[in-house]
């Protein structure tokens, strides 16, 4: 037998441990920290999607619907324990999500999962709105449209642990992050998550190899969902409130981004993802009102230059990371970052002119832009706006040549060496 | 006198009106090596979707070891004991070579849907999955991506995958097709190999293969078989001659 936790995992898992420790202490300021702490349920989330779409082929356009549900149970089961009608420990209360989660996945599941490719995309969809109008409709468990409130310190304070803080609820979230994602890590490595890839990559040879693919599609579907609901049960803890929206078609779709956005070929990439588009929408949000536009032209340009997302943009790195040949890429990836941010500035430059020119103020329409003063009534500085924007395009065409020489040169040394 | 390994009793099938298989018998008996050969179109590679449950029979009976496998889906034939190969290669080509014969695998050692054991950990399936790979002998190329192995290759590892869950019938769909005569002797020697003390049926148009390797033989013309029995009897048939090896002399 083999260890069932190598060393190397062991250190490795260690290390993740710890950087979740250190998180607060790097980051104290209270922004900072329920960021942190939506940071590790979209994770949560994110990887829990990636076992449908990465792992087993199926893209879902209705995974929120067992995160909500996750959440919507366990919000009942904190006033349940409030109301002292029932004993719980509230640690313990994002399992409930997780089992309300796995029940409705199985439930649905078997419906869903009964086809795969675009029916089965089309049925999730049907669910989901199916799910998110019911919940409008049942208005005792669901709470219309105010939802339902919760207060998650219901519990007898435990070792000074009631989770009233925001810290100490960042290291339940945590705690329950790392626990996750060791799960669905290991997950990928037993019988069942190795036949999801088999049944994703050739259906039909799976069934020739004694596996009943539909049955295979329902268990990762269940688990999943079992693991959204996880996720759910903590975003009812963190936020003390559940609404619709929570298990709404808009928080199924932003689960796609995230894993899209992070690369759905690697365990890892949906982690980056929801990172990044928890990032992303917090903190644009705070610094402009036309986010939403950025956020999906980054979606575009990820999806038409790296299809694999940002896990594959990485990955691709990584022969030239263990020649130790990286460095070669440097200085045209120095290049290319001035050429990038020149082009970037006048590109978001204009939309924010666009944006203020529209905009109502009647006064004056001047504004603020990285410490310059732009005012979209004035032609100068939609002139100077054109002539940066421009100039960083034409930058960015001719460094293309300059990235793709370095790559071939890059890619022969690796040849030479025998690396690829 | 045993069950045969495989028995078709009056077994039709029909796409809307076109009619593909005509009333088949066929008897094999444990152990056999049979082929069945006939012309392009005459219904081979249908039998063997029906055989192996991709298709289910408009009429007739299948019995595997004297058990009816009549609409039973494709997965609960395999673990009864039967498995197929397939005409165009059809492994998991994101897969390495040893990941294909180990899903092959995992079935048979009663791993079935379990999400609590560490797959590495198997020694079991690894111990088979090891010896499935040496057997086809692909040891040195086991952690090469199956999509980019030669044809060659590409097809034992196609036979590997298939004899991988211990199936005691194996079935098949043109083995060599589209390979050298040197890859072709190969993939003889290799299937007569792999299938020692098990039961052998396979669509084959090389000729040479086929009397190298049958212990018995089917002729199938128009969805009917024609001529069973010994390659001498076969050879000596006139009405074979006629349909099938008369026109089609390799």
């Amino acid at each position: 037998m083999t260890p069932v936790l190598s060393a190397r995992r062991i250190v490795f898992w260690g290390a993740v441990a710890l950087a979740f420790a250190a998180m607060p202490l790097i980051f104290s300021q209270s922004f900072a920290l329920s960021m942190l702490s939506q940071m590790g349920i979209a994770i949560i989330f994110a990887l829990s999607y990636n076992m449908l779409l990465g792992q087993t082929g199926l893209l879902s356009f209705g995974h929120a619907v067992y995160f909500g549900l996750g959440a919507f149970f366990c919000a009942h089961a904190l006033n349940l324990i409030g109301a002292g009608k029932f004993w719980f420990p509230v640690t313990l209360v994002p399992l409930i999500g997780g089992v309300a989660g796995l029940v409705f996945g199985l439930l649905f599941g078997f419906v869903t999962t009964r086809r795969a490719g675009t029916p089965f995309a089309m049925i999730s969809l049907g669910i989901a709105e199916m799910v998110a109008s019911s919940a409008l409709m049942f208005t005792a468990f669901f709470g219309g449209e105010g939802g339902i409130a919760t207060n998650r310190a219901v519990g007898k304070a435990f070792l000074g642990i009631s989770y009233g803080a925001q810290i100490q609820v960042y290291y339940l979230i945590a705690g329950w992050c790392l626990v996750c994602m060791m799960a669905m890590f290991a997950l990928t490595w037993t019988p069942l998550g190795r036949m999801a890839n088999a049944v994703r990559d050739n259906p039909e040879r799976a069934k020739f190899v004694g596996y009943n693919t539909t049955r295979v599609r329902w268990l990762m579907m269940s688990l999943a969902s079992f693991f959204a609901g996880i996720g759910g049960g903590l975003a009812a803890i963190n936020y003390e409130i559940v609404t619709a929206e929570t298990l709404g078609l808009v928080a199924s779709g932003n689960v796609v981004l995230m894993a899209f956005i992070g690369g759905i070929g690697h365990f890892w990439g949906p982690i980056i993802g929801a990172v990044l588009v928890t990032l992303l929408q917090s903190a644009l949000s705070n610094y402009t009102q036309a986010w939403l536009l950025y956020f999906g032209l980054f979606f575009l340009v990820i999806i038409m230059f790296s299809p694999g997302g940002i896990a594959n943009l990485i990955a691709l790195h990584k022969p030239a990371w263990n020649a130790r040949l990286l460095r070669r890429l440097a200085p045209s990836y120095a290049i290319a970052a001035v050429a990038g941010a020149i082009m970037l500035f006048g590109f978001f430059a204009l939309i924010e002119m666009i944006y203020h020119y529209e905009a109502k103020e009647m006064s004056s329409k001047a504004f603020s832009y990285f410490g310059l003063t732009l005012d979209p009534m004035q032609a100068r500085y939609w002139i100077a706006t054109a002539i940066v924007l421009v100039t960083g395009m034409t930058l960015i065409y001719g460094v293309r040549s300059v990235v793709g020489r370095a790559w071939e040169n890059l890619t022969v040394e690796l040849q030479r060496k025998g690396v690829v | 006198m045993a069950a045969p390994a495989l028995e078709l009793h009056d077994v039709r099938k029909s796409f809307g009106r076109t009619a593909i298989i005509n009333g088949v018998n066929l008897s094999i008996r444990p152990g056999e090596r049979h082929a069945i050969i006939g012309p392009n179109g005459a219904g081979k590679s249908t039998l063997f979707n029906l055989i192996s449950g991709r298709f289910g029979v408009t009429s007739g009976r299948i019995d595997l070891h004297g058990e009816s496998i009549n609409g039973l889906e494709p997965e609960i034939i395999n673990r009864m004991g039967l498995a197929r190969s397939f005409q165009i290669t059809n492994i998991f080509a994101r897969m390495s070579v040893y990941e294909n014969v180990r899903c092959a695998v995992l079935w048979s050692q009663g791993y079935k849907y379990s999400f609590w054991h560490r797959i590495d950990a198997l020694e079991g399936v690894r111990e088979r999955t090891g010896e499935i790979v040496d057997r086809i002998g692909m040891a040195k190329r086991r952690d090469r991506m199956a999509g980019v192995l030669t044809y060659a290759e590409q097809r034992a590892l196609e036979i590997g995958v298939t004899i991988a869950g211990g199936a005691n019938v194996i079935l098949l769909d043109e083995p060599t097709a589209g390979m050298s005569r040197s890859e072709t002797d190969e993939a003889v020697e290799l299937i007569r190999k792999v299938t020692e003390g098990r039961t052998l049926i396979m669509v084959e148009h090389d000729m040479s293969v086929v009397f190298n390797l049958a212990d018995r033989i089917s002729v199938l013309v128009y969805g009917e078989v024609i001529a069973s029995g010994t390659p001498q009897e076969i050879r000596g048939n006139k009405a074979v001659q006629e349909a099938y090896l008369g026109t089609e002399q390799h």
